[in-house]
């Protein structure tokens, strides 16, 4: 069958067991065992978006569209709309975003442009690894114990209710956690740019920060916004840190420092307690959304990653 | 097949291939693991739901471990969890201070009984500098749920309260996050004393609170009131005692302002019972009796061949139940829980001797 | 003029020292939360820790004592099973897109892990309950398993083929001319090549899933015992953690703080041990 330089230039006076020891699984099977782990990674992720909606058929059924507008998650009445975890998804996934942005912009051209090697660099690289190693109930403890007392100072100051927990607290926890993705294709876009563009700016007399400005920052921002995408990706499906801290309340958010819930949040609150099919079929619709969104904006990221890299 | 084996061997003993042979290592723990659901004899039960007497469960469960042996695995998630689960017929048994409705029993497709344990009290809980000891009626207790009454000092607080220097702060409520007994006693409670309640958020043991934070289970009430000055919440006694947190007393229906306590929760549990125990404590008519009291429920099928159980641990679950309203009764008054009068475990007895397994009752 | 261009150069100076001052300073404020909570966790989790911690099991409420031991061995058998669900399949996935390259499955394949990548963890945890706990009829530590092997799947692969890719042509081909079959090049040649990347992909993975808890909240339930049949419910540091930290009692919160020095632990000894793998292991070429 097939027959392999190994059969014919071997001389053999051992066994049959040891030759077909040697010769192995044919080439068409290996590469059809290959085929086949491609194939089941296909199969998983096209099973689980079609779990997602069978399960969540009754919700679906009843309240189509309008889920997504409802305000009201009433369990007692069967009432359930999506709105408030939407808007506190929305709220503290943006908020979260904007304060990281302060933080991880300037850790990009740390370590893209000022710092690319050397012993600052490393140490800069490592901490921000192991921001990202941190899991995140740890972080939620954190925001728990650290946080809220501080945040409650700050709006006894402003006069609010010093709840302590909410959604202003939450995006702060958040904000820390997405640092290293929101950072880290930034440096990489960042250190990319060619020498020669920075060079001939320089040569000009410009100063590095205008360098930074002007040629830098244009040309790395598709790359940038790339990483903002998948940190933001990551914000909208993070669960534990944001239970601890956000203050459970399912109506829509009245303010940045009102208690809320997230479509995570909510979930894991009351999933395993869900009486009646229609309360666990909302949940599970909601799980969908989280699952369409984030998927979305990963590919987007992705997506304008992949033209950047082509453009080279 | 024997030249496969031979491969097999070989290439085991061919040292360490740093990937091949970490598999093998890794399959046996798993075979370990498959092996003993055989091996034991520890028989195990699985239990979830109310946080309301986890107290009093954990230290029941860990002294009939000691005693017999059994081992029983009981996760605090919510009533509402000990009902869902129960339905999927994922545990034992499921723990629940609010009674299953038509609905629920519907989903579950055959009888459920419901066991009483304890009877505990809901308190209401708050975080004011000082600790003081406040005086509450059921109208001023709903409006400040229904967020009517928003701050502290109050004209209907103060008045009721004389003599205690209330502050101009806000009221923080604190509600559960998830499906719970224990909001199902008191929004029970509420929906009786005030109308508004009733027909703006009802009882059921998950609302639509119209204000106020969330916190997952009796311990989260808790934390959060301990952790936020000005906050209002209500939880079972032993979480407020165990925290040394204030808690208030209220005007029951009789005009009494009365404390709960032990003897003011069996006080209230003193009343008429029905055959199947599910019955609603609150706004009681006992003069001295606590007004927010209520059973909790241990929840079995009836009939408990389901699913493949073997008959071994229908009888351990029926030998819990009867340790659990006798002997383990003895545990409930150091932990602040009511212990059943007599009248109700007869009750409860003629309940467990009603579990039958095949058709056939269990308890003889 | 002279004096304007002057200034106006001096102004640019001072500008450009006055951003590299700031970008430094921001970059150092960022990684201050890091310093913070791995302080607080080693200050309040090392008083906790003791023997009698790390190996009785927990007591019940409101009594003194006990220890995390379950929650220890649970999340050791965790990994343990997502490793199993997870590594095979994962570097068998890794090896084919880095072999068969172009194509549409290739594509569609790669599609699906960046995919599966972004899931959030709950949703997993959700789909594991409707796959494995549900039919099962009970909470085991294999629904935890598989969702944490789903979500180490994907860093596998990507490790994997990111590693493989890295191996030159040359050396495949040599093989292959030599008369080695296709299937044995790519495992006893190229596999044992990129093995360092391939293992510092696994320690990643492992490091990530060990700090989970959404998916494990409805699978692996949690447990007060020591357990050792994965058939049934299982406790894990995280969800200890979880339930500790929410709850009012103080020598709760104690526990935690000690449960997160030890996760910590883990987590942080994981990813150094990797960068130890990937510097001693590394085939250069």
């Amino acid at each position: 069958m097939n027959h392999t330089i190994a059969d014919v230039a071997v001389p053999t006076a051992r066994s049959k067991t040891t030759l077909r020891y040697k010769r192995g699984i044919s080439e068409a099977s290996f590469r059809k065992l290959l085929y086949l782990a491609g194939l089941s990674l296909l199969i998983l992720l096209v099973a689980i978006f079609f779990s997602l909606v069978v399960a969540s058929l009754p919700a679906l059924r009843q309240f189509g569209l309008s889920f997504l507008i409802g305000k009201t998650w009433d369990p007692v009445r069967g009432d359930f709309g999506a709105l408030a975890f939407l808007v506190g998804t929305l709220m503290s996934s943006f908020m979260a975003l904007i304060i990281s942005m302060v933080f991880s912009l300037p850790v990009s051209i740390f370590l893209g442009e000022y710092f690319r090697q050397g012993n600052a660099s490393t140490f800069m690289k490592s901490v921000i690894e192991l921001l990202a190693g941190i899991p995140s109930v740890i972080y939620g403890f954190w925001g728990l114990f650290i946080l809220v007392p501080l945040v409650r100072a700050l709006e006894v100051k402003l006069g609010v209710a010093p709840q302590g927990v909410g959604i202003f607290t939450s995006s702060l926890v958040l904000a820390v956690m997405i640092i290293p993705y929101a950072s880290s294709i930034g440096t990489e876009v960042i250190s990319l740019v060619p020498s020669d563009l920075k060079e001939a700016a320089l040569s000009l007399g410009a100063t590095r920060f205008e360098v930074i400005r002007k040629v830098i920052l244009p040309y790395a921002s598709s790359g940038i916004f790339a990483g903002i995408l998948l940190a933001l990706g990551r914000a909208l499906g993070e669960t534990m840190a944001v239970t601890m801290v956000i203050g459970n309340s399912n109506f829509l958010p009245k303010s940045i420092f009102s208690p809320g819930s997230t479509m995570a949040s909510v979930i894991a609150n009351e999933f395993t307690e869900a009486t009646g099919s229609l309360y666990l079929a909302s949940l599970i619709e909601l799980a969908l959304v989280l699952f369409i969104v984030t998927m979305i904006i990963n590919v987007l990221g992705k997506l304008i990653i992949h033209k950047m890299s082509a453009r080279k | 097949m024997k030249d496969n084996l031979k491969w097999f061997a070989k290439n085991f003993t061919k040292g360490l291939r740093k990937k091949k042979g970490l598999m093998f290592v890794m399959l046996f723990p798993i075979l370990l693991g498959l092996c003993s659901s055989g091996f034991s004899a520890d028989v195990e039960l699985i239990g979830a739901g109310a946080t309301f007497p986890y107290p009093l469960y954990s230290k029941m469960f860990d002294v009939y471990n000691k005693e017999y042996g059994v081992k029983i695995n009981y996760q605090a998630i919510g009533s509402g969890g000990g009902i869902r689960q129960l339905t999927n017929k994922i545990v034992d048994f499921g723990g629940s201070d609010a009674i299953m409705t038509e609905k629920d029993l519907k989903e579950a497709g055959a009888p459920v009984l419901h066991i009483p344990t304890c009877a505990g009290a809901v308190v209401v809980t708050y975080n004011l500098s000082g600790d003081p000891q406040l005086k509450f009626t059921p109208d001023v207790i709903a409006d400040i749920f229904l967020g009517k009454i928003k701050k502290w000092n109050d004209r209907r607080i103060t008045a009721i309260n004389p003599g205690i220097k209330l502050p101009d702060t806000d009221i923080i409520v604190v509600h559960r996050s998830d499906g719970s007994g224990t909001t199902f006693i008191f929004s029970s409670y509420l929906s009786k004393v005030s109308p508004e309640w009733k027909e703006k958020v009802g009882a059921g043991p998950s609302l639509n609170w119209p204000v106020g934070l969330g916190g997952k289970g009796n311990p989260g009430v808790a934390g959060l009131v301990k952790q936020t000055p000005g906050s209002f919440g209500y939880v079972e006694l032993i979480y407020a005692l165990q925290n040394k947190m204030p808690y208030g007393t209220i005007k029951n229906k009789k005009g009494n302002f009365v404390k709960p306590t032990i003897a003011s929760t069996s006080l209230a549990a003193n009343t008429a019972l029905p055959d199947d125990m599910k019955v609603d404590l609150t706004d009681t008519d006992a003069a001295e009796g606590y007004s927010i009291s209520g059973f909790t429920w241990i929840l079995v099928y009836k009939e408990q061949n389901y699913a493949d159980k073997p008959e071994e641990k229908a009888k351990a679950l029926v030998n819990l139940l009867w340790w659990m309203t006798h002997e383990g009764q003895k545990y409930s008054e150091p932990l602040h829980y009511a212990p059943l009068s007599k009248a109700a475990v007869g009750k409860a007895e003629k309940l467990i001797k009603s579990i039958t397994y095949k058709e056939n009752p269990i308890l003889k | 003029m002279k004096g304007m261009a002057e200034i106006s150069i001096h102004r640019r100076i001072w500008a450009d020292k006055l951003f590299k001052t700031l970008i430094i300073v921001l970059s150092l404020c960022s990684i201050v939360p890091m310093f913070l909570i791995l302080s607080l966790i080693i200050q309040n989790g090392i008083s906790v820790i003791n023997w009698e911690f790390l190996t009785q099991l927990p007591k019940p409420v409101g009594e003194v004592g006990g220890g995390i031991s379950n929650a220890i061995v649970g999340t050791l058998w965790l990994i343990v099973l997502s490793f199993l669900f997870s590594v095979p399949l994962g570097v068998f996935a890794g090896i084919f897109l880095s072999e068969c390259r172009g194509g549409k499955l290739a594509y569609l394949t790669r599609l699906s892990i960046e995919i599966l990548q972004g899931i959030p963890s709950i949703v997993i945890g959700i789909i594991a309950y409707v796959w494995v706990v549900m039919p099962m009829g009970s909470f085991s530590a294999l629904s935890g398993g598989v969702a944490l092997g789903i979500m180490m799947l994907p860093v596998i692969v990507m490790a994997t083929e990111e590693t493989l890719k890295l191996v030159p042509d040359s050396l495949r081909e040599a093989s292959l001319a030599l008369g080695v079959p296709y299937s044995r090049t790519i495992m006893k040649v190229i596999l044992p090549a990129g093995l360092s990347g391939i293992l510092s992909g696994i320690l990643l993975g492992v490091a990530r899933v060990a700090g989970e808890t959404a998916p494990l909240l409805f699978t692996a339930f949690g447990s007060p015992f020591m357990n050792q049949n994965i058939l049934k419910p299982i406790n894990s540091l995280p969800l200890t953690i979880f339930n500790y930290a929410t709850s009012p009692y103080p020598e709760w919160h104690a526990f935690a703080w000690g449960a997160s020095f030890v996760l910590i632990a883990f987590v942080l000894g994981l990813n150094l041990i990797t960068k130890l793998v990937t510097k001693k292991w590394k085939v250069q070429f």
